[in-house]
């Protein structure tokens, strides 16, 4: 993550400073229009940043912590929006690094921020496999002979290392990662149409989410079964916020600001937040109608059902709404900690699945009560924090003096992901 | 599908009000660490073979199907299917002989397992068949829906045989959380379980809640088999329990 420009600088520094370099690649390029550079979306990165720490506390088991989770409200969760703003970001860069220095240009810097998510893949099984490892030759519990049986695979490491290497073998909770590998990797298509029609650009991609859903397309997985995001399906999420971020959302703003919309999505999101309700509350079940149950369940989370969909575009537009992009609020000293890390997204995602391995280690060895329990999530989040703000510092003060020669490319922390 | 299942799972929690599992008798005090909430043993789905075969006071033959965690390595006298064996002879009248046999079927995917069960099922006529299964698909990361298509032929062909089925789920191993994923395995079990009405033991529940409430401690890396065998009497009184009250005998078919 050697490259910041003036996005990063001028947010780390309170969005100062900022130059109009927007106005002549408007004129550039009709098709799209972006906002002008360095008017960082604060709400993306507060967003990002909410969605991180949802991962990271939705990836440790269970405790009273995980209520404050958005999952148990409403049928999205934080991959959505995670996916969603990496898609906006991401395009928002590369898009403007396409219309500045061409496609070619572009792309290859797109596929080095490929390669550096590929890494931080890697890094994290690498991690994964020293916690198996451990756990392997240390735990030798007779309750438990069966369930070391996953320990089986590391008698053939020659096939699972490469497999891993291949993105096909994916231990639990690494899933996100591959997942956004694949996305980027679409991404220079994906902008290059947008250039050209970023309405056409979108209804080829429900018209792939479609064809996903009716001939069930998947990337199968080692040793068996599927890709548990699979990409065909959750690129809708994806390109759809490319599509914001390219001039969309401007468009939208007329549909966002109606109060039909308000409505609607109230109304959606209390009519989600019931049947979440239902899973929790048995005796509430009883008032839902059996046939509206049949026709909702079950809502996919693999193939990203459209139930999920429309639920994030409802609370998408409902923040819009009521979150205004100069709230004043995205600047207090309070809601620092989350926007810092999303705007570290990549290194703060891969922070947070560490982080989950660690938790989860520390329960197994040391204790298991819900004291620690709250213990490993508050310092986990802490820790983000502070890794977050130690990488900003990095940028800030530690990598200035070298370079001078930085300016407007692709930034990899704004197009970040993970 | 988490949602179908925690729909059902809502259904098994409406019974919270049901009448409390007959635990604790004179004969063999229920130990404080196996007790359970009683929602966790109770079931709408029923076993008439079982009951049919108790009220006309033939012999219950009980088959368990499972793998690696339906034993305890070098004391197999204490697993739950043994221990299982014995409360019910407890708490069932003294002219009801029960006899429970055990057929393993280690690292055998449901699919695999499903696949014995006709040739199983004519060496053997069980009026009650517990198949324990999903641990070696979710090891292996078995398609979720092929596993549930595996159980359901399973369930079928188990059923078809002329048996009442109980199935029963993974167990609950904090240790490989991290790498084994349970989940869709036991939201499967239990779609399954509901489609075809009949009762789902849900182990890994039970096991999650003894852990949560400290009644055991299944982080500890302790080598010797004491914690497996105490967990194993407790499951498998916790299912004799549930087999009897699946069944609906009444209070004058049991012991005590």
């Amino acid at each position: 993550m050697t490259i910041a420009d003036q996005v990063t600088g001028s947010t780390i520094a309170g969005t100062a400073g900022a130059k109009p370099a927007g106005t002549k690649l408007r004129a550039a390029a009709p098709a799209i229009t972006l906002p002008a550079i360095g008017e960082r979306e604060l709400r993306l990165d507060l967003f990002r940043g909410l969605a991180l720490w949802l991962i990271f506390i939705d990836h440790l088991p269970p405790s009273l912590l995980t209520w404050f989770t958005i999952r148990n409200y409403g049928l999205s969760d934080a991959t959505e929006i995670f996916i969603f703003i990496s898609g906006y970001t991401a395009a928002f860069v590369y898009g403007r690094a396409m219309l500045e220095s061409g496609v070619l240009i572009a792309t290859a810097r797109i596929l080095r921020r490929v390669w550096q998510i590929y890494v931080a893949h890697v890094f994290l099984f690498t991690i994964f496999l020293a916690e198996i490892s451990y756990v392997a030759t240390r735990f030798e519990n007779p309750l438990y002979t069966e369930e070391m049986g996953i320990m089986d695979f590391l008698k053939q490491p020659d096939v699972v290392i490469v497999q891993a290497l291949l993105l096909r073998f994916r231990p639990v909770n690494m899933d996100v990662l591959p997942l956004y590998i694949v996305l980027m990797l679409a991404l220079p298509l994906i902008l290059w149409s947008m250039k050209w029609r970023p309405d056409v650009t979108l209804g080829l991609s429900v018209v792939l989410y479609a064809v996903t859903w009716e001939y069930d397309l998947y990337l199968s997985a080692y040793p068996n079964g599927f890709w548990a995001f699979n990409p065909f399906a959750w690129q809708l999420l994806f390109v759809f916020g490319a599509w914001c971020a390219l001039g969309g959302a401007r468009r939208m703003s007329r549909i966002l600001a109606s109060r039909v919309t308000m409505w609607i999505s109230i109304a959606y999101l209390v009519a989600a937040f019931y049947v979440t309700l239902t899973w929790y509350v048995p005796q509430l079940s009883q008032f839902m109608p059996k046939r509206i149950e049949q026709w909702m369940y079950p809502i996919d989370k693999t193939d990203l059902d459209v139930l999920r969909f429309t639920h994030f575009l409802a609370l998408a537009a409902l923040t819009v709404r009521f979150l205004p992009r100069d709230w004043p609020g995205l600047k207090s000293r309070w809601l620092r900690p989350l926007i810092l890390c999303g705007q570290h997204s990549l290194e703060i995602f891969c922070l947070g699945v560490f982080l989950a391995f660690a938790g989860h280690f520390v329960l197994a060895e040391i204790s298991g009560g819900p004291v620690m329990h709250a213990l490993i999530s508050l310092s986990g989040i802490l820790i983000m924090w502070g890794v977050a703000w130690v990488i900003s510092w990095y940028k800030r003060v530690a990598d200035k003096s070298g370079a001078k020669t930085k300016n407007a490319v692709g930034n990899a922390d704004l197009a970040g992901g993970g | 599908m988490k949602a179908k299942v925690l729909l059902s799972l809502v259904l098994l929690c409406g019974n919270l009000a049901a009448p409390t599992a007959r635990a604790g008798d004179a004969a063999s005090p229920v130990p404080a660490a196996c007790e359970l909430p009683p929602y966790l043993l109770t079931s709408e789905s029923q076993l008439p073979k079982v009951a049919e075969a108790i009220k006309a006071g033939k012999p219950l033959e009980i088959l368990v199907i499972g793998s690696r965690s339906t034993t305890i390595p070098s004391s197999e006298g204490s697993s739950y299917p043994a221990r299982m064996e014995a409360i019910l002879k407890e708490k069932l009248p003294p002219s009801e002989v029960v006899h429970v046999s055990v057929e393993i079927q280690s690292k055998k995917t449901a699919e695999e397992t499903a696949s014995t069960f006709v040739k199983l099922m004519e060496a053997k006529t069980p009026t009650l068949v517990i198949w324990q299964t999903g641990t070696v698909d979710a090891i292996r990361s078995i398609d979720p829906d092929e596993f549930r298509g595996a159980v359901t032929d399973g369930v079928v062909a188990l059923q078809k045989a002329g048996a009442d089925v109980v199935l029963m789920n993974l167990q609950y191993s904090p240790r490989t959380e991290t790498m084994i994923s349970a989940q869709p395995f036991l939201d499967n079990m239990r779609v399954v379980a509901q489609e075809h009405d009949i009762p789902l033991f849900d182990r890994f529940a039970i096991m999650r809640q003894w852990n949560e409430q400290g009644q055991f401690d299944l982080f500890s890396p302790s080598r010797g088999p004491e914690l497996a065998k105490q967990v194993h009497d407790c499951l498998g009184r916790a299912l004799a329990q549930f087999v009897i009250d699946a069944a609906h005998l009444e209070p004058a078919q049991q012991q005590n």
